[in-house]
């Protein structure tokens, strides 16, 4: 599915400090039974947004007005547990562009990336760094610059550069998806294919 | 080939690397696709709304499993949401030329279970699903690892997806395992030891002579947690315990079809000089039958000990804290004895015959207790076919267990099996997280000998107490 270029994000986060956020909290498995990609942003952290009863968890970070932005911040391995992309869409849909944390797990991160979330891995020094000046002012700017690819408090310039390979760059840039680049070499695969022993 | 030492992981990668991208992933293609009910319906979308048809349908395998009932399948789905999808993978199969096993049909089940029993697993493949899971096929010595729907989408429209190759790591253990060490516990003590991150970017061979002498069933139990500490997939050599479970299944090669494939089969394995970029050693002596006591499965511990001090444990304090709370205990707290109302015996992890061997071996002449709610569901028609032509059944009903139907039920708790708000599951399934068993349920991962004893004391109980002196249930069962 076709998503949005990314190039400069600067933007207001909501931190989210806790580590090993996976990805039944993000998008519990009873939210699994839809067959179209709609609505997931509503179920996005439900368990630990909403009640039973449905009324909003008020001590919940995305409850908390003061907090509002496309960043997501979120604690050391973030996106662990099932290959369910619909963790990623409801990030998307809720509003977020860019997680940025210490450390992804890796199906997560390839989902992102190929929906338009993009994943940004920083130190674990600077991660608290962008915590801290949250916390001091919530509606501390971050830039996230993905020809460059740096991040950046805006407020203090403090700024770290951050890893993607050439091809999903690109991608992202253009809001290019991988099924474009299969179908143009699909001569090529069949030719594979014709050799393979299965 | 060239003659540089490579390691079997390297073999299969290589022989499906279409092209290479500079700076980029490589086109990898793939062997087997199998597909489920849950992540297909929005791929299957995109390729409508791009006008793309299915590749290579012969290579795609589905079967409904995550979301359907354990019981009573024989009547419509109820609930209205997982009959849609159930309709939709059954449609989506019929539209595009695909093998689909739906409820009811005999050959029906979880998709790592069915896959392996149907000969559809083979050495040396490339193997994919919607599901982390896919791990488990590993077991053969296939590369075999859960994707996206972009994914998904992208293999039923090319038969490949992009993949930037993973780093290599090699975990051996070796010795002998203890009593009532099975390999679930093998499994369990590998991860409490690496954390849910620390093979995160690698992809894992599993090696030495505890998994040399453990049975497939075993082998696919262990490939299928190594997700479970963010390595992509685990994967094993195969060998001659390989060749004879795949001999003779239904999709295995048959006549001069086989002997090739064997040839070639024998070939894979990580030449003596090969290097990895990480390696691990663990001593099976070390394992004892293991229990998970907080919210991921890397937080486990041999069933004697105490839950750790927060400060003996890796990362957060505060995180920490917050899944003893979530799970309702407390640091240096003893698991024996603990209260259990939830025993979950199934899943890809452990729904193989060998687990309910295993179940029934301990719940022998013994009863149920009282406080215990169980659900045993077979990962396939199959293994309930075998339940019943064993006689494990009759154990089952004379303890006062009943059997389930086939289907993923309680591991993710996405049809009715859920462990309500507040109570305490053992169940062999793979994940604890919050809520996975059903929301603000409490998961103990352990194996399905834990989970017997479990089922007929109501406490969490070391099951070498109830294991008789000569039967040896260990990592081969
Ligand atoms: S049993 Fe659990 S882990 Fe296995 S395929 Fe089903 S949901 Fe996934």
């Amino acid at each position: 599915m076709a998503y949005d270029k990314f190039t400069i994000l600067r933007s207001s986060a909501v931190p989210l400090p806790i580590e090993n956020v996976d990805t039944d909290q993000i998008i519990p498995a009873r939210f699994l039974k839809a067959t179209e990609r709609k609505e997931f942003g509503d179920n996005l952290f439900r368990d630990w947004r909403y009640n039973q009863d449905g009324t909003p968890k008020e001590d919940f970070i995305l409850n908390n007005p003061v907090y509002s932005g496309r960043i997501l911040v979120g604690g050391k391995n973030f996106g662990s547990g099932s290959s369910r992309e619909h963790a990623a869409w409801a990030i998307y849909d809720y509003g977020f562009r860019c997680v940025v944390s210490s450390f992804f797990a890796d199906i997560f991160k390839g989902n992102s990336l190929n929906i338009g979330v993009l994943p940004v891995q920083i130190s674990g020094e600077f991660l608290d760094k962008i915590f801290t000046a949250i916390e001091a002012d919530p509606k501390t700017e971050l830039e996230v610059n993905l020809p460059e690819q740096t991040i950046t408090i805006l407020a203090t310039g403090e700024s770290e550069s951050f890893d993607i390979n050439g091809y999903k760059k690109h991608n992202m840039l253009n809001g290019f998806d991988d099924i474009d680049y299969l179908q143009a070499m699909k001569d090529e695969v069949k030719a594979f294919a014709a050799s393979s022993m299965y | 080939m060239s003659n540089t030492p490579s390691t079997l992981f390297d073999k299969v990668w290589d022989a499906h690397v279409v092209r290479k991208i500079e700076d980029g992933p490589d086109v990898f293609f793939i062997d087997r696709h199998f597909i489920h009910e849950v992540t297909s319906p929005v791929a299957f979308l995109g390729l409508q709304t791009r006008g793309v048809d299915v590749m290579s349908p012969e290579r795609t395998f589905a079967t409904a499993d995550h979301n359907t009932p354990t019981i009573n399948q024989h009547l419509p789905v109820a609930d209205p949401l997982s009959a849609n999808q159930l309709n939709q993978l059954e449609t989506n199969s019929a539209k595009y030329g695909i093998s689909h096993w739906g409820l009811n049909n005999p050959k029906n089940g979880i998709v790592h279970v069915v896959g392996p029993e149907n000969g559809i697993t083979l050495p040396g493949m490339t193997i994919v699903c919607g599901d982390s899971h896919t791990s488990t096929h590993g077991a053969f010595g296939a590369i075999a690892f859960g994707i996206g729907t972009s994914e998904v989408e992208m293999v039923l429209s090319s038969q490949c997806i992009m993949q930037p190759k993973p780093k290599k790591m090699r975990i051996s253990v070796n010795g002998k395992l203890g009593r009532g060490v099975t390999p679930k516990d093998v499994a369990l003590y590998i991860i409490s030891k690496m954390s849910t991150s620390g093979a995160t970017g690698y992809f894992v061979e599993y090696a030495g002579d505890v998994f040399e002498n453990m049975s497939m069933e075993g082998r696919m139990t262990v490939c299928n947690m190594s997700i479970e500490m963010g390595a992509r997939g685990g994967m094993i050599a195969p060998d001659e315990t390989t060749f004879n479970y795949i001999n003779g299944r239904e999709k295995a090669p048959k006549g001069e079809a086989w002997e090739k494939a064997l040839a070639y089969w024998k070939t894979l394995k990580t030449d003596p000089e090969a290097s990895f970029d990480l390696e691990y050693t663990f001593d099976a002596a070390d394992i004892e039958p293991m229990i998970t006591y907080g919210t991921n499965p890397g937080m486990g511990i041999g069933i004697s000990k105490h839950i750790p001090l927060s400060g003996e444990v890796e990362g957060g304090k505060s995180s920490y804290e917050k899944s003893l709370n979530y799970m309702g205990f407390h640091e240096d707290e003893e698991m024996i004895g603990k209260k259990v109302d939830y025993v979950f015996v199934g899943s890809c992890t452990n729904g193989r015959i060998e687990d309910f061997r295993a179940f029934a071996s301990i719940i022998k002449g013994r009863k149920k207790a009282d406080n215990v709610t169980a659900w045993i569901v077979p990962g396939s028609h199959v293994v309930e076919q075998q339940i019943k032509e064993e006689g494990i059944l009759d154990i089952l009903h004379e303890a006062g267990f009943q059997l389930r139907q086939p289907g993923c039920s309680a591991c993710l708790a996405m049809n009715d099996d859920k462990v309500p708000a507040g109570k305490y599951a053992v169940s062999t399934s793979n994940r604890n997280f919050e809520g996975r068993q059903g929301p603000n349920s409490r998961t103990l991962l352990a194996s399905p000998l834990v989970a017997a004893a479990a089922a007929v004391t109501g406490v969490v109980t070391d099951p070498r107490e109830l294991m008789e002196e000569e039967l040896e249930v260990s990592g081969t069962y």
